[in-house]
């Protein structure tokens, strides 16, 4: 018997003989003769404990990790340091095996945690309401956006080039079953073309959507891309890196309805691209149109305060194909990994994150335009990332680093055929001098 | 035990819990890097708090909590079993943990054979070609799910299919799921026995049908004992079967969706294989297809060419993209890891065994409750209270009676065919000491509920708090801690 089936043979044999089986193959009686499988799964058999660990650690060791490796590579996904207590109160069984807090007597950590959290969103991005998170931040962006197309009835949207590829491929699938068709327009230095975008807002755009800083690094200027959606009665959602909040104005400052992204950076492990983190938040108008749960304060009969799940009429569980979305889940954990990350860090210790960003990414920016074998491509200011064209090609510049143990930035060209040749490189507060010395000196030798 | 203040409302200004290293690069200033009407001129009102303070604080929130490691936990469609501690172990090695998406492929081979191999392994679980691990939930399956069968049907020239037809026992993410990506939804009742009634299903299925979504074993636990019937009515009527693979627990290695007639089945590794729910996610919820869907599935797929992974981008056909990246890797491993685990055998004595508890907990209780849907059940079954609502007693305060007893309720009012329903699933990973002691406290509640019905009204005694006003909370709406709040 496995491990993890406690039940014995005899037992599982008394248990059928009071019910009046004599095999256990009786109780699937009602599985029709014709679809009940006969043979056996074609997997690998069962592997003890020992046998698991060691295969594992096999398999793990045909990647090269970030233990091993120094990460200038980001583009939506940060090496930034994850402290020591995320992983600790992450590792209490009460957090992790517990399911959807439900019966929210038995569940105030979980929803205390959200509430929590909702609140700390609400602080980074500037708005009224949060929800208590989505699965990354691609899908909260589709999701907000199919939100505002259902509260201003309209159905286009704008997407600047800047925003990151793979958010606007996921847009554009959801886009694509809704009937909601995406624009994209261009950028002008690194950000986006505002005449453009000028141009193209209609009364038919529901909403333009900024990253921020977008994907080449660059800090946005959001509070004329409001100007611009507003002026047709669009709406702006800015899709925001979280760990930038310290430092840079909140998006609802600068006049964003909707703000979402990719909350990874807030104590979230790289792991190959998942579990992340999708924040939602938005204006207070917008709640009863907003995705996702929501937990909300009350109180017990003796007057004791307590959290529970609240504005559920959106939800599927009740309005099935009314819902504001199918989504009857959420990131749970990597929302209390961020919960954690920022109570840790307090509003100085985020300030910090993002100085560092800022100074060191500054720093390996200028030691490499130095070396002379990289050329400036866009002026504008940037946060921890930043665009150089390189006289080598990437793909051979990334190649000679990996044979130094450093994994290279991000070969744009990948994505924007117009930016062959340039190269995305990111700079978190882990990076050292040293470090980052090291790694000009090398891309400067290739 | 104590309220737990807010994290808000504990520290003082000055306190942090922090730690970074002095600043090792020339500091130039962030005010010459960046123009001041971009910069933040207030903080965010984040908690001021020492590590001491955060760890007490989130244990003692965690201690609010009950999880499977805590105690029972038969909360029916959720399949809440045991999360084995080396999956955890595993999926957190660096080799995993600290793997960049965007890494050059040759450096991340590890990740890609793994995934290469999950996708295998579920294939061959489910009876389907390919399996795409991208979707983050059930849900997000679902509509993955859907979205291709709403892709083949387009790429046949038949737009016109515009419907979805979902049971009324149906979980209410499949209606959801449907209206998300554009289709109309067509309700079918269940019969007497608790199928799909064959004869409305003969009526509603027609030219304009996409497809038909259905859990197999149903949300009353109950096996479509027609369901090569069902399959040949959707199939001849032009659309397609959609597996929402939530009762999946009950059929590894007894009968494969793709063998019952289903073209797209989702899994979600969070319930049948083992990884934890996370307090409500993240999980994952891969979707299957058979050969002639393949060419529509999310990309990428991992392919393997010369004995070297790759991600595989050039699929015309693809639906795109659902999800950043290539799905809930961490999730995933954690399957992958459970999978290997148990092995061929193991995952059939698991269904076999959940099937097992799930009846024996049906026989003994059905003696002190109706028993809507009186056969042999799989994993699951449901309950109703509507005897101890004579007496006033709901699903509702059975519920909270059982919070006294340290055990975590079922799921109650669901499905909705259902009066005072309540939906039990026991998993495999309990022992037989545990489900007698469940059917003993059961027992006890339906006593109280004739002699003290008060008593388990007023229930539950023995939390932390006592039953939340949700109402109030709904009507004034509290979502977030202000500062003057204090």
């Amino acid at each position: 018997m496995s491990r993890y089936i406690p039940n014995t043979y005899v037992q599982q044999k008394e248990m059928l003989e009071e019910m009046g089986f004599k095999d256990i193959n009786e109780l699937f009686d009602d599985v029709p003769g014709d679809i009940r499988f006969k043979g056996r799964l074609e997997l690998p058999a069962a592997m003890s404990e020992i046998e698991l660990v060691k295969h594992m650690q096999w398999v793990a060791s045909q990647n090269k990790n970030l233990d091993e490796y120094i990460c200038f590579l980001g583009a939506g996904a940060y090496d930034h340091y994850v402290p020591a207590v995320i992983k600790s109160l992450l590792s209490r069984q009460e957090f992790y095996t517990a399911y959807t807090p439900y019966q929210p007597e038995i569940s105030q950590g979980t929803l205390q945690a959200i509430f929590e959290y909702q609140t700390m969103i609400c602080e980074l991005t500037g708005m009224d309401v949060a929800n208590a998170s989505m699965y990354d931040g691609a899908t909260a962006l589709a999701e907000a956006i199919t939100m505002a197309c259902r509260v201003t009835g309209r159905n286009q949207v704008i997407i600047p080039r800047t925003l990151h590829p793979e958010s606007r491929q996921v847009v554009k699938t959801y886009a694509k079953f809704n009937d909601i068709t995406v624009q994209e327009v261009g950028f002008e230095d690194g950000q986006t073309d505002f005449e453009g975008l000028y141009r193209m807002v209609s009364e038919g755009t529901a909403a333009v959507a900024v990253q921020n800083p977008n994907f080449f690094g660059v800090i946005e200027d959001i509070r004329q891309a409001a100007e611009i959606a507003h002026g047709k009665g669009a709406l702006l959602i800015a899709y925001v890196d979280p760990i930038s909040l310290g430092i840079l104005k909140s998006p609802g400052e600068l006049g964003a309805d909707i703000v979402v992204g990719e909350g990874q950076s807030l104590g979230g492990a790289l792991s190959f691209g998942g579990p992340y983190l999708g924040f939602f938040a938005a204006r207070k108008d917008f709640l009863r149109k907003m995705p996702g749960r929501i937990a909300g304060q009350t109180w017990d009969s003796s007057g004791r305060r307590g959290f529970v799940l609240t504005v559920q009429t959106r939800e599927q569980h009740i309005r099935r194909e009314k819902a504001t979305s199918n989504i009857c889940s959420n990131q749970a954990l990597n929302a209390l990994a961020a919960t954690i990350y920022l109570a840790a860090m307090g509003p100085e210790g985020l300030k910090k994150v993002g100085e560092h960003c800022i100074e060191k990414s500054h720093y390996a920016y200028e030691k490499l335009l130095e070396t002379g074998r990289f050329s400036c491509c866009f002026k504008a200011s940037f946060f921890k990332e930043f665009v150089l064209r390189s006289a080598v090609p990437i793909e051979k510049l990334n190649g000679k680093l990996l044979e130094d143990k450093i994994i290279g930035g991000y070969d744009l060209g990948a994505s924007y055929p117009e930016l062959a040749g340039t190269w995305l490189v990111a700079v978190t507060e882990k990076r050292t001098r040293e470090e980052i010395d090291m790694f000009v000196r090398k891309a400067r030798a290739i | 035990m104590r309220e737990e203040k807010l994290i808000f409302e504990m520290g003082t200004k000055g306190r942090t819990a922090y730690s970074l290293p002095d600043l090792d690069v020339p500091r130039k200033g962030v005010e010459n890097l960046i123009a001041s009407e971009y910069l933040r001129e207030t903080a965010p009102a984040l908690p001021e708090v020492s590590e001491p303070e955060v760890v007490r604080h989130f244990t003692r929130l965690s201690q609010k909590n009950h999880g499977v490691d805590s105690g029972f936990y038969p909360l029916g469609s959720c399949t809440m079993k045991y999360n084995p501690k080396v999956n955890e172990y595993v999926s957190d090695i660096s080799g995993f943990a600290r793997v960049h998406p965007y890494q050059h492929e040759g450096t991340v081979q590890g990740c890609l054979r793994l995934m290469y191999e999950m996708d295998k392994m579920l294939s061959e679980i489910t009876g389907m070609a390919r399996v795409s691990l991208q979707p983050a939930a059930g849900a997000h399956g679902e509509m993955t799910g859907l979205m291709i069968i709403r892709a083949y049907h387009e790429h046949r020239g038949q737009k016109h299919r515009k419907k979805i037809i979902v049971p009324d026992s149906a979980h209410g993410t499949n209606p959801a799921s449907a209206a998300m990506v554009g289709f109309e939804v067509v309700e079918v009742k269940s019969d007497e026995k608790g199928n799909v009634d064959i004869e409305e299903l003969k009526s509603v299925a027609g030219e304009d049908t996409a497809g038909l979504m259905l859990t197999n074993p149903n949300t009353l636990g109950l096996f479509e004992t027609n369901i090569t019937k069902i399959a040949d009515i959707i199939h001849s009527a032009g659309g397609l079967l959609y597996y929402d693979g939530a009762n999946a627990n009950a059929i590894l290695g007894i009968s494969r969706p793709g063998d019952m007639g289903f073209d797209v089945v989702h899994l979600n590794l969070h319930k049948t294989f083992s990884a934890p729910h996370g307090g409500g996610g993240p999980g994952a919820g891969p979707v299957g297809v058979k050969k002639e869907l393949v060419p529509f599935l999310p990309v990428p797929v991992v392919e393997l060419k010369d004995e070297s992974y790759y991600l595989d981008y050039d699929r015309p056909l693809s639906i795109g993209k659902v999800k950043s990246f290539y799905g809930n890797f961490g999730v995933i491993a954690k399957a992958y890891a459970y999978i290997l685990s148990m092995g061929q055998e193991g995952l059939k004595k698991a269904s076999q065994t959940a099937v097992l508890n799930a009846n024996y907990l049906m026989k003994k209780l059905k003696e002190y409750f109706h028993l809507p849907y009186d056969r042999t059940c799989k994993h699951e079954f449901v309950i109703s209270a509507q005897r101890q609502k004579e007496k006033g007693v709901s699903a509702l305060d059975i519920a909270k009676r059982l919070l006294d007893f340290g055990v975590h309720p079922p799921t109650i009012y669901f499905p909705l065919i259902v009066r005072e329903a309540m939906m039990i699933e026991p998993t495999e990973t309990e022992t037989k000491e545990a489900l007698n002691e469940f059917i003993e406290i059961m027992r006890e509640i339906a006593e109280e509920a004739e002699t003290e019905p008060e008593k388990v009204k007023g229930a539950p005694y023995s939390t932390v708090v006592g039953r939340l006003d949700e109402a109030r909370a709904a009507r004034n709406l509290v979502l977030r801690w202000k500062k003057e709040d204090k």
